[in-house]
C-alpha cells in the first residue's frame, strides 16, 4: 500500500528531481512504487543496490538514494549478478525496460532466472524503445506501429512473465502503472522471494507508443490499463469470452527453490569445515 | 470514501508538474484542474484527501502532507 | 632465499597464482581456448580462500559481472581469448569511464574470427589499445615466461587498483600453455596495492571527487554506507550523468592523464646488450623468447645486436626507445601478426632510425633462426 509523500524525501535524491521522463510517462509511478515496496519490506537502504541498463527505464536508479549502478545496454542483470555474488548481503534490484531486458539483454535474463540468483527484476514495460524515439520492441504487439515498423509490426510479442517462468524464476508477477497499490504488493512479494523474481510492470509511453498507435491521451492510456487488465484470480472464475482481449495481472508464481548465492556459500562452508 | 488522512492537506510542487492530467481524471470529487498545463486545486474544502492524485502522479508533484502551521 | 617454493607451472596457472597473491577474490568468465585453464583453476582455488567464481552465460556477461564484483569491493578478474576480447570491449569501456579496477587476461590465439583456436598469435595488440569506442586509458602488460606471467599478473592488479582502471594482461598461446619451473616468492616479498577508500562514515562522499593534487578518486564499495551512483554516461563528481561539455571534457582528460602523467610508474621493460648495438630487436610476449635466443646466437657470431623487451606494451615505453634510437639506427620488430606493434614503433622512431618488421600469421611461433636470418638480412 502506498503510504504517502515522505516516501519521496526518504528514498530519492531530491536534488536530482524532477526526472527526465515525458509528461504522463508511467515510469514515474512505477519507480515510486519500487521505493514503496523497499520501505514496506524494511530493507536497510545502505544494503540495497539498484542496477539498470540503458533506456528510459534505466534512468531510474540515478534518482533513487541507494547504491545505484547504471550499466550498459542489456547488461544490468550480468553486472547485478557480479554484485550479488561478491556481496550476498546486498539486496539487489534490477530496473530494466522491455528492450533492455528481453532483446539485447534476453540472454542474461534467461540465465539469471535459470541460475535462480536472488535478484528482483522490475521490467518497466512500455512496449517500445522510448529513448531512441519509438522503435518497436520485443513486447510491441503484432500490427502495432513503431518508427521501424511503419507498416505494422509482424513479430510476435514476448510474454515477459512466461519467459521468466519458463527460464526458472521463482517469483513472477505482473502489475500496471494504473494499479499502483497492487504493484507495490507484487514488488514486495518479489523482494521477499529468495530467488530470481520478476515483476512485469506495464507502463505507458504516451509520447511515442501512444502517438504512433493512436492510443489517445495520457488519461486514455491509463484508462486502457484500468479497463483491460484483469486479475489472474478474477480471470480464473470467469468464462473465457469475458477475458478475451484482456491481459492478466497479479501474482503468477511464488515458489521456493535453491538459490544460487546460498548454494555457493554452502560450498564455501563445506570447504571450511574440512 | 474513507478519509484516513483527514489531518493532511494537499500540496503541489508546481515546477515538477508536467501537466499530464492523470490526477485530474482520477480525482473522485473533481477538485483538480489543469491551468496552463499546471495542476491547480479548485476547491480545497471539497477535497476528501483520499490521496489518489498522489498515488498516480508520475512526477511527485501533488501530495498530501500534514500542515503543521495550520493549527 | 629460503622458504621459496619451486613449482613446475603452466603460464595460465601462474596467472592464477599471481592473481591470488595480488588478492584476487572474484572471477567471472566464459570458457574459451586457450585461456580456459585460468577459469578452471580459479573455480578450484577461489572457494578455498572464500573467494567467488562464476561461469557466466557469455563473454559480455563475464566482463559485466567482473565489474560488478569489483564494485562490491572484491579484486576481480576475467580471462578470455581474441573472440571473447572482442565481445568484452563494450564493458571494458564502461570500466574505463566509470573507473572500476579489474584485470582482463587475453590469451591471444590466431584470428580474425574463430581463426586458429589453439595456435599462438599477437594479433590483439591493437585491439587492446583501440578495442572499445571512444578515447580511453589503456594499460596492457605482456609476459614472455611463466615467471613473468606470475609477476606481471600481480603488477596488473596493483596498477588496476592504484589507477582505478581495467588492466589487460596480454598472454599468447605460447606463454599461456608453456610449462616452466618457477620460484614462487614469499608473501612478504610481494608488493600488493589496494584501492584507496574514502574514510568510513565520510558524510559528503562523492564517488568521483579527487583529493587535492591527485588524479584518482578514492573508491567506496557498494554496501559500505555511501549510497553513490555509477554510470557509463559522462558524469560529475557525484557520479551523476551530465551533458555539461566542460565537465565531460575535464573527466575524459583526467582519466587519460592519470595514465599519461604516470607513465614512468607504469612502464616496465627489460633490455640486454642494447648499449651501442647496431640493431635492436624489439620483441614482446612469447616472441621475445625467440628474439632473445636469436640475439645471443647473433652475438656469438660477432653481430652487435641487442634486445629490448617491453613488459608494459601500453603505454608504449616511448622514453626509453627514443633514448636507444639516438645511438642505434636499426630496429627489428618480430611479432605474430602482419604489423601491429611495429606501427607504434615507427610512429615513435620516425626518421631517426630504420624499422624492420618480421610478421608471422600461420599459427606457428617465430623461430630464433627466422629472426637471426632477418638480422643478417638487414644489417
Amino acid at each position: 500500500m502506498y503510504t504517502g509523500s515522505d516516501l519521496i524525501k526518504n528514498n530519492f535524491r531530491m536534488d536530482r528531481l524532477p526526472h527526465i521522463w515525458c509528461p504522463g510517462c508511467g515510469h514515474g509511478i512505477i519507480m515510486k512504487m519500487v521505493t514503496q515496496a523497499i520501505e514496506n519490506c524494511n530493507l536497510e537502504k545502505e544494503k540495497v543496490c539498484i542496477v539498470s541498463g540503458i533506456g528510459c527505464s534505466s534512468r531510474a536508479p540515478g534518482y533513487m538514494n541507494f547504491n545505484t549502478l547504471h550499466t550498459t545496454h542489456g547488461r544490468a542483470l550480468a553486472f547485478a549478478t557480479g554484485v550479488k555474488l561478491a556481496n550476498p548481503e546486498l539486496k539487489v534490484i534490477v530496473i530494466t525496460g522491455d528492450g533492455d531486458c528481453t532483446a539485447i539483454g534476453g540472454n542474461h535474463l534467461i540465465h539469471a532466472a535459470r541460475r535462480n540468483i536472488d535478484i528482483t527484476t522490475i521490467v518497466f514495460n512500455n512496449n517500445i524503445y522510448g529513448m531512441t524515439g519509438g522503435q518497436y520492441s520485443p513486447t510491441t504487439p503484432i500490427k502495432e506501429f513503431g518508427t521501424t515498423a511503419p507498416f505494422g509490426n509482424i513479430e510476435k510479442a514476448f510474454d515477459v512473465c512466461k519467459l521468466a517462468d519458463g527460464a526458472g524464476a521463482t517469483y513472477v508477477g505482473r502489475g500496471t502503472a494504473y494499479h499502483a497499490n497492487q504493484l507495490v504488493k507484487l514488488i514486495e512479494n518479489a523482494l521477499e522471494n529468495k530467488g530470481f523474481s520478476l515483476v512485469d510492470a506495464i507502463s505507458i509511453c504516451p509520447t511515442y507508443y501512444g502517438r504512433k498507435n493512436r492510443k489517445g491521451s495520457v488519461v486514455d492510456m491509463m484508462k486502457y490499463l484500468k479497463d483491460t487488465a484483469i486479475d489472474v484470480k478474477v480471470a480464473a472464475k470467469l468464462p473465457k469470452e469475458k477475458t478475451e482481449g484482456k491481459f492478466l495481472i497479479g501474482e503468477f508464481k511464488n515458489i521456493h527453490e535453491p538459490e544460487y548465492t546460498e548454494e555457493y556459500l554452502k560450498i564455501l562452508e563445506s570447504i571450511k569445515s574440512k | 470514501m474513507a478519509n484516513p488522512k483527514s489531518n493532511k492537506q494537499i500540496k503541489i510542487i508546481e515546477t515538477w508538474c508536467k501537466g499530464c492530467g492523470i490526477c485530474v481524471e482520477f480525482c473522485p470529487v473533481n477538485v483538480l484542474k489543469l491551468i496552463d498545463d499546471k495542476i491547480t486545486i479548485t476547491d480545497k474544502d471539497k477535497c476528501i484527501r483520499c490521496g489518489l492524485c498522489e498515488l498516480r502522479c508520475p512526477d511527485y508533484a501533488i501530495y498530501l502532507e500534514e500542515d503543521k502551521d495550520e493549527k | 632465499m629460503k622458504n621459496r617454493s619451486v613449482k613446475l607451472m603452466q603460464g595460465n596457472e601462474a596467472c592464477v597464482e599471481g592473481a591470488l597473491a595480488a588478492g584476487l577474490k572474484f572471477y567471472a568468465g566464459y570458457p574459451i581456448t586457450p585461456s580456459t585453464e585460468i577459469a578452471e583453476i580459479c573455480s578450484q582455488k577461489l572457494p578455498l580462500i572464500g573467494g567467488k567464481f562464476i561461469q557466466m552465460e557469455d563473454e559480455i556477461a563475464g566482463m559485466a559481472a567482473t565489474i560488478g564484483g569489483s564494485l562490491a569491493g572484491l579484486k576481480s578478474m576475467t580471462a578470455t581469448s581474441g573472440p571473447g576480447f572482442s565481445l568484452k570491449q563494450e564493458n571494458i569501456g564502461y570500466a574505463a569511464l566509470a573507473e572500476i579496477p579489474c584485470v582482463v587476461v587475453d590469451v591471444q590465439r590466431a584470428g580474425p574470427s574463430t581463426g586458429l583456436p589453439t595456435a599462438p598469435s599477437q594479433g590483439d595488440i591493437m585491439q587492446a589499445k583501440w578495442g572499445t569506442h571512444g578515447d580511453h586509458p589503456v594499460i596492457a602488460l605482456s609476459p614472455s615466461s611463466v615467471r613473468e606471467t606470475y609477476d606481471l599478473t600481480i603488477k596488473a592488479f596493483n596498477l588496476a587498483e592504484k589507477y582505478r582502471t581495467p588492466v589487460f594482461l596480454m598472454l599468447d598461446e605460447i606463454v599461456g600453455h608453456m610449462r616452466e619451473k618457477i620460484e614462487i616468492p614469499n608473501k612478504d616479498e610481494i608488493e600488493v596495492i589496494d584501492r584507496i577508500k574514502p574514510e568510513k562514515g565520510e558524510a559528503d562522499y562523492m564517488a568521483y571527487r579527487l583529493n587535492e593534487g591527485d588524479l584518482v578518486p578514492p573508491m567506496a564499495a557498494f554496501g559500505e554506507g555511501f549510497n553513490f551512483h555509477v554510470t557509463g554516461l559522462m558524469h560529475d563528481e557525484f557520479g551523476f550523468p551530465t551533458n555539461d561539455s566542460d565537465i565531460a571534457d575535464k573527466l575524459l582528460r583526467r582519466i587519460m592523464n592519470k595514465i599519461n602523467d604516470n607513465v614512468d610508474d607504469i612502464v616496465m621493460y627489460d633490455e640486454e646488450f642494447t648499449e651501442n648495438a647496431d640493431l635492436i630487436v624489439l620483441a614482446y610476449g612469447g616472441t621475445a623468447r625467440s628474439a632473445r635466443s636469436a640475439v645471443k646466437k647473433a652475438r656469438m657470431a660477432g653481430i652487435n645486436v641487442g634486445l629490448f623487451k617491453p613488459l608494459t606494451i601500453w603505454p608504449f615505453p616511448e622514453k626509453r626507445v627514443r633514448e636507444l634510437i639516438a645511438k642505434t639506427k636499426k630496429v627489428l620488430v618480430p611479432e605474430l601478426n602482419l604489423g601491429q606493434y611495429v606501427l607504434e614503433v615507427e610512429r615513435i622512431v620516425g626518421d631517426k632510425a630504420e624499422v624492420y618488421h618480421l610478421g608471422k600469421v600461420n599459427g606457428e611461433a617465430i623461430t630464433p633462426d627466422e629472426i637471426l636470418a632477418k638480422i643478417r638480412e638487414v644489417l
